[in-house]
């Protein structure tokens, strides 16, 4: 960046010193300027040890000739906030957010090394947690990942069988098998997003390939058995497709989930739908988009059903409507059922279509107000 | 100007109410009517001639009309002799005058008027028009093959993109941008209608409500996704910055283009439904600033530095690993920057129920090699906003430098 700072920051210490001058002792921070902190190698001067509870913001100045770094600890030395390499003669800005009341520790590190020189910080008002709801809460997280942990055994079983049919060129088995296999991986995406390049390695689309990165996965396989015939190395895709399916659900079984999580994982499950399955983009070669379409729903239910004890109680009436919203998209995908499976997406009208996004955003909207309830 | 024209009125209150009934950043077409004081800073008419063309470095008008163009004759002489006529139109138009003298209605009656009217009565409203030339311009059909500029190499596939040939490319293009819907529109297609028969148009885009600053007496305007957006841009006022990052110098390449610079042009269709369903939070994560007042996270005002090395709750990056400011910043590019200098588009409905709406992605550069192909391979490969946004068109144009007042668009290379 080449902006550099103006010294605006010399007003808001002259209306501090003025503010200190009269006080004496503890000084608050002035209301919306920022706590100065001047750190040598032997201080750290805090301009006020107290703030109120919301956005504390702290200006750093390092006046010392080590390079040095400035915490804001909450107790038991955890990091609220931090800014780290802070050259000497140089003043840098950081914003922390406290929403709650309590004892807090402002730390200055000259060499950046070592617990630093410590100061106690007070921070008044702000909002207090309510734990009651916290024993619902746990019930859901914890029936969720039993959700996932399900999914993920059926997924590991299911992959290994599509890989033996892909290996042993059996491609009509294969294809049979690939859009079944694929629901399980489809119901607990935004768990799998989680976890890096796993991800991509399993459900990368071609047209989302970056330089260099193999087309590895599912979506590989796919334009093997659909287009371009079975490849030299396709069994080899489809071992490491196995292994990092492996991978994938020794990491799921473990994951900490929390009740945001949920909330939040099941409106990205719809937004796939929205802007992946809605649009034929996700099987470009198998056209199965309706198999992931109703994994993606399935998914979505199972967070929605964990979190149904703490969303009824806090929000029946959003919970009724979600509900109504999510039997509504499912009698749409119910009527293009076909045999086992559904109709291809190449066989759905402009119209089909269409009606799909509309329920898809009806749904979408409820759905997306039920992490602030969560949250509250 | 003390009149308000009507028309212009009623083009900027269309934009608000088909916004608002959309639910998306509301009144982004109202809150970039001009106000009071940005009005009397802008002038009505931007000179055409100069060192650099206009419509660069000019204060970013309100209105855009973009249109990429396709050259149908292989005649080097009809070519040149069309820009000239188009040079000659620009210099009336950008004064705030008909194409031709008398060109609405002072013609014969028997004939169609040599100017199509509908900016009869208004005023020059800033238009800035400015000319580049694609890489399919550079074949054996003009003999400028031997002129291309490295610089202008065909810009490589990013992952992601999803991009509609039928909006994509293109010989030549001409940007119109004015505080005037009214006005771009005009001078566009009294261009075009002069190219009849040696030109046709490819595709073309409107814009509304200007997507970035280019001057530090502009306020940072909001994108469609309700962030400003542009808040680091290259700023007019900082002379020195744009030598280096926009300007072309003598000996970077082929003479003929020094004094101009590169544009990039991406269509950027936003998700803004998914979008407007994602909490604010995570919004926020996503853009690295606060969307209220635009500061980056872990500041407290618009223009504070951004600080990549800032640490929240258990010493988390502030500024998240695949934010949109992180990686687009010039600390993350080696001291690359760009000039940008975007409009949004709202193109209707998509047959889904869901708005055609996003940010054509304009900016301008000395290089795009070094400059902007690198910031996009950054951004496709790992920002988060990536979800919620598809490049469906792209087009890369070399613009040439400024024109003399007896000279032409393009003289350099033609000459």
């Amino acid at each position: 960046m080449t902006l550099r700072k103006t010294p605006l920051a010399a007003a808001g210490l002259g209306a501090l010193l003025v503010l200190s001058a009269c006080s004496g002792g503890d000084q608050n921070a002035a209301a919306g300027g920022p706590i100065t902190v001047d750190a040598t190698d032997t201080a750290c001067t805090v301009s006020a040890t107290t703030a109120n509870a919301g956005n504390v913001t702290f200006e750093v100045t390092n006046k010392g000739t080590k390079v040095t770094e400035f915490y804001l600890y909450a107790e038991g030395d955890r990091i609220m906030g931090e800014v780290e390499n802070i050259a000497p003669g140089l003043t840098r800005k950081l914003t922390v957010e406290v929403p709650e009341a309590g004892t807090y520790q402002t730390a200055c590190k000259p060499g950046m090394t070592g617990d630093g020189i410590r100061g106690a910080f007070t921070v008044t008002g702000g909002a207090t947690r309510q734990a009651d709801a916290n024993t619902k809460l746990g019930d859901a997280t914890k029936s969720y990942a039993t959700y996932v942990a399900s999914q993920s055994d059926a997924l590991l079983t299911e992959t290994q069988k599509f890989a033996d049919a892909v290996k042993s060129g059996n491609v009509d088995d294969a294809k049979a098998r690939y859009a079944p296999t694929r629901v399980y991986y489809e119901r607990i995406e935004p768990v799998a997003e989680k976890f890096g390049d796993l991800d991509p390695a399993i459900d990368v689309r071609e047209a989302d390939l970056e330089e260099g990165q193999q087309f590895t996965g599912f979506h590989r396989l796919e334009k093997d058995l659909w287009v371009t015939g079975l490849q030299a190395d396709s069994a080899q895709v489809a071992d490491k497709l196995v292994a990092d399916v492996t991978t994938l659900v020794t990491q799921a079984k473990a994951i900490q989930l929390t009740p945001l999580d949920l909330a939040n994982g099941a409106k990205e499950l719809l937004d796939e739908v929205a802007t992946g399955k809605i649009t034929g983009e996700e099987e470009i070669f198998s056209h199965t988009d309706l198999w992931d379409f109703q994994a993606n729903l399935d998914g979505s239910e199972a967070a929605i059903q964990a979190l149904r004890p703490v969303l009824a109680e806090r929000d029946p009436q959003l919970v009724s409507e979600v509900d109504a919203q999510f039997k509504n998209v499912q009698t749409l995908l119910d009527a293009q059922r076909a045999g086992d499976g559904f109709k291809y997406y190449t066989e759905l009208s402009q119209d089909q279509i269409r009606e799909f996004a509309s329920a898809v955003d009806a749904l979408s909207e409820p759905l997306s107000r039920t992490a602030e309830v969560v949250a509250q | 100007m003390t009149q308000v024209s009507r028309r212009r009125l009623l083009g900027i209150a269309g934009a608000g109410v088909a916004l608002a009934g959309a639910g998306a950043a509301a009144g982004a077409g109202i809150d970039h009517a001009l106000s009071a004081s940005e009005a009397q800073a802008a002038p009505e008419i931007v000179p055409f001639h100069g060192e650099h063309q206009a419509g660069i470095v000019t204060p970013a008008q309100e209105h855009l009309h973009f249109a990429a163009l396709d050259v149908t004759t292989k005649d080097r002489a009809k070519l040149v002799s069309l820009l000239r006529k188009w040079t000659d139109a620009a210099r009336r138009m950008t004064a705030g005058q008909e194409v031709v003298q008398g060109g609405a209605v002072g013609g014969a009656g028997a004939a169609p008027p040599g100017d199509t009217g509908e900016a009869l009565d208004l005023p020059a409203a800033s238009l800035t028009l400015t000319i580049g030339f694609g890489p399919s311009l550079f074949d054996d059909r003009f003999g400028l093959a031997g002129k291309r500029p490295a610089a202008l190499a065909d810009l490589p596939a990013f992952p992601k993109d999803n991009l509609d040939p039928a909006r994509s490319g293109g010989d030549l293009c001409i940007q119109a941008c004015a505080n005037d819907p009214q006005v771009a529109v005009h001078a566009v297609r009294n261009l075009v209608r002069i190219g009849f028969g040696t030109t046709e148009v490819r595709w073309s885009q409107l814009g509304f409500g200007r997507s970035a600053s280019t001057s530090t007496s502009q306020v940072t305007p909001r994108n469609l996704f309700g962030f400003k957006d542009g808040t680091n841009n290259l700023k007019a006022e900082d002379p020195a910055a744009l030598a280096q990052h926009v300007w072309v110098a003598p000996g970077d390449g082929p003479e003929w283009m020094a004094g101009g610079s590169y544009l990039v042009a991406r269509r950027i269709r936003m998700h803004i439904e998914t979008w407007d369903r994602t909490s604010l939070d995570e919004q926020e994560r996503i853009v690295g600033r606060a969307k209220g007042t635009g500061a980056p996270l872990g500041q407290a005002a618009e223009f504070d530095p951004v600080d990549l090395h800032v640490g929240g709750a258990d010493g988390e990056p502030l500024i998240a690993t695949d934010a949109h400011i992180r990686l687009a910043s010039a600390e993350n590019l080696n001291g690359a920057r760009i000039l940008r200098r975007g409009y949004n588009f709202v193109d209707g409905s998509d047959g889904v129920g869901h708005l055609e709406a996003g940010l054509f992605f304009i900016c301008f550069n000395r290089d795009p090699r070094t400059q902007f192909v690198p910031m996009q391979k950054a951004l496709s490969a790992k920002d988060s906003m990536m979800e919620y946004v598809e490049h469906t068109g792209s087009a890369l144009f070399a613009v040439p430098p400024g024109v003399t007042e007896t000279g032409y668009w393009g003289e350099s290379l033609f000459a």
